[in-house]
């Protein structure tokens, strides 16, 4: 436990002193926000919140980006050498960078909060409880899919190929960046296989809905993303290496692909209940009306 | 035997196809400072990060400080410390925030500022990792690993690729360990490293132990023969110099004849004579007193080096 919170500690510090790092949690989020709000919701309160939820998102999903890149940089240049004569654990190393991650996302999903209400005059952010939880289990479960991809990865281009692979079809088949409602059919149903969906759905519920943490939309987020969490996590512990030179293991690539299971099953489900998929639509038709910017009668709360 | 700190037996580690350790076998006692001299590639690193619990072995038997090091993994890295060869630390890391992160790990730990002092990192102390000189930074991962007082201390390749004047002061610190008896475990490949710092030393060539003891007695192993070294304007076999008056022994090594001799004068004469009759010309005459290469090239044919 000490040695997880003097490795977190260290985490912080040095990702504060990267300037990668204010690229990608300052500059990049708030691009995204000012696009978003100024741009896209022409700056409209009740645009402003229906897209809080896909700019929170990619706050939050970004996670990979860094996590994957740190841990290979620290293997290829020995960093993790050094610290394998030490009494660390992997898992001390892992966490280490999962929490010091979620730590520094969390002024800039504020930042982006605060900006909201005093540059576009949100009123209201919805259930309140509903976002923290789901930007903590999405932040944690991004980032330790980074975690994954540095362990099947060797060197940093590779690492940037991979996350590029899975970095595009996350954003736009989302809703991250082009609302569900709006996609071609086939993309809609291939964005049901992907944990970004349900995470932008979900936050957009919680936000502009107003869900609660037990309404059933929000929930489905929260727990496949904690199932998603708890596997990627786990697998990156056993795939975890320290040694630069070390070979990755022929199971590894089976077992990183393993961490999408949880999204084919669920991603099954959802093909034959449409309920997600269902949800987004209405939410973007509310847009266009906005005495309708509320729940539909009946929807639980 | 029972009291050694570290004891090896007949460790054998394998790569693929490649062993890299071929049954190698030593004590180390307690307070020792204890040498695996040997070439690039000849399984020193390997042996020491098998003993440090950094690899796994195939066969053979190792305990340091009684414990197994693969198993014991966890209580082995609170009583060791070590210098590995080609670690590196964050870039953006400070020298005293390093050592502070470092000595956070363990239940037992030395005050940073002391070692901050002892390595003369005082003026370093908010230096980034990445503005250290190889020196410094050489400096930095031998104060690294002392931060948790360890009973065993691994120095990898302590002055490889440093300069002569830090590689005198990476000596003096060793230097001042040995006196503290501290039990010190350092591979190199510089003879006069290991014959200047070791108690004992293990030479080792091609995975396996060739010659081991003090660096006197491997001398005197050796015969405690100067060693002459001349490179000649026509090849000459080394049959024919092992017969020249006051040669003791004569190997052709990457064309320069290595000539061992207990009488230097006569056997310069009588090769000079040799060589006249020949009609073959001296192109450079070295002389030098008995060192561990001469005990590496008696062993095998082949010079100490890169």
């Amino acid at each position: 436990m000490t040695n997880f919170a003097t490795l977190t500690r260290m985490r912080i510090q040095l990702t504060l002193r990267n300037k990668m790092f204010l690229f990608f949690s300052v500059i990049m989020p708030f691009g995204f926000f000012f696009l978003y709000a100024g741009v896209f919701a022409k700056g409209n309160p009740w645009g402003v919140r229906y897209l809080m939820g896909p700019v929170l998102a990619l706050t939050v999903m970004g996670s990979f980006w860094g996590l994957s890149a740190a841990l290979v940089t620290f293997r290829e240049q020995g960093i993790l050498r050094r610290f394998h004569v030490t009494p660390v654990t992997p898992s001390d190393m892992l966490a280490s960078s999962v929490v010091a991650n979620f730590v520094l996302t969390l002024p800039t999903v504020l930042i982006e909060f605060l900006f909201a209400r005093s540059i576009f005059h949100v009123p209201d952010f919805g259930n309140l409880v509903s976002v923290f939880l789901l930007i903590t289990i999405g932040t944690m479960s991004f980032a330790s899919m980074g975690l994954v991809v540095a362990s099947v990865t060797n060197t940093m281009q590779e690492t940037q190929v991979i996350n590029q692979i899975i970095w595009f079809p996350l954003i736009f088949l989302s809703g991250a960046t082009i609302p569900i409602a709006t996609l071609p059919l086939v993309a809609k149903r291939a964005g049901l296989f992907l944990p970004a969906t349900y995470l932008v759905t979900g936050l957009q519920s919680a936000i502009y809905w107003a869900y609660a943490p037990w309404s059933a939309d929000v929930l489905l987020g929260l727990c496949s993303l904690a199932v998603w969490a708890g596997l990627t996590f786990f697998l990156s512990a056993q795939l975890f290496r320290w040694e630069p030179e070390s070979k990755i293991p022929r199971r590894a690539k089976l077992l990183a692909a393993a961490t999408a299971i949880p999204f084919l099953l669920l991603g099954i489900w959802e093909f034959k209940t449409n309920r997600t998929l269902a949800l987004s639509q209405a939410m973007y038709d509310s847009t266009n009306v906005p005495s309708k910017s509320a729940p539909p009668a009946g929807t639980q709360r | 035997m029972t009291n050694s700190v570290i004891q090896v037996e007949n460790l054998v580690k394998r790569y693929g196809d490649v062993e890299a350790v071929r049954g190698v076998s030593f004590n180390v006692e307690e307070g020792e400072v204890f040498g695996l001299l040997g070439p690039n590639g000849a399984g020193k690193t390997s042996t020491v990060e098998i003993l440090e619990g950094l690899r796994t072995l195939d066969s053979g038997r190792v305990s340091v400080c009684g414990l197994d090091p693969l198993r014991n993994a966890q209580e082995l890295k609170h009583e060791i410390g070590a210098a590995l060869q080609s670690t590196s630390l964050p870039d953006k890391l400070r020298v005293m925030e390093a050592l502070r992160l470092f000595a956070g790990f363990y239940k037992r730990r030395r005050d940073p500022e002391e070692l901050l002092e002892r390595f003369g990192l005082e003026e370093k102390r908010n230096t980034f990792y990445n503005q250290l000189s190889g020196g410094q930074k050489q400096r930095l991962a031998l104060a690294m690993a002392l931060v948790n007082d360890p009973k065993v201390v691994f120095f990898d390749e302590p002055t490889a690729g440093l300069d002569p004047q830090v590689r005198r002061e990476i000596y003096d610190i060793i230097e001042e360990l040995k006196r503290e008896k501290k039990t010190l475990v350092m591979t190199t490949h510089y003879i006069e490293e290991a014959e200047r710092l070791c108690d004992r030393v293990a030479i080792v060539d091609h995975g396996k132990v060739i010659a081991l003891g003090t660096p006197r007695d491997l001398k005197a192993h050796s015969g405690g023969a100067t060693r002459i070294e001349v490179r000649l304007s026509k090849p000459e076999t080394d049959g024919v110099l092992k017969t020249l008056d006051g040669v003791a022994d004569a190997r052709v090594v990457d064309g320069t004849c290595v000539i061992h001799s207990k009488r230097p004068p006569q056997a310069i004469v009588s090769l000079v004579k040799h060589l006249e009759s020949q009609g073959n010309e001296l192109i450079s005459l070295e002389i030098a007193t008995p060192s561990l290469e001469d005990v590496f090239i008696e062993m095998t044919g082949r010079r100490l080096r890169d």
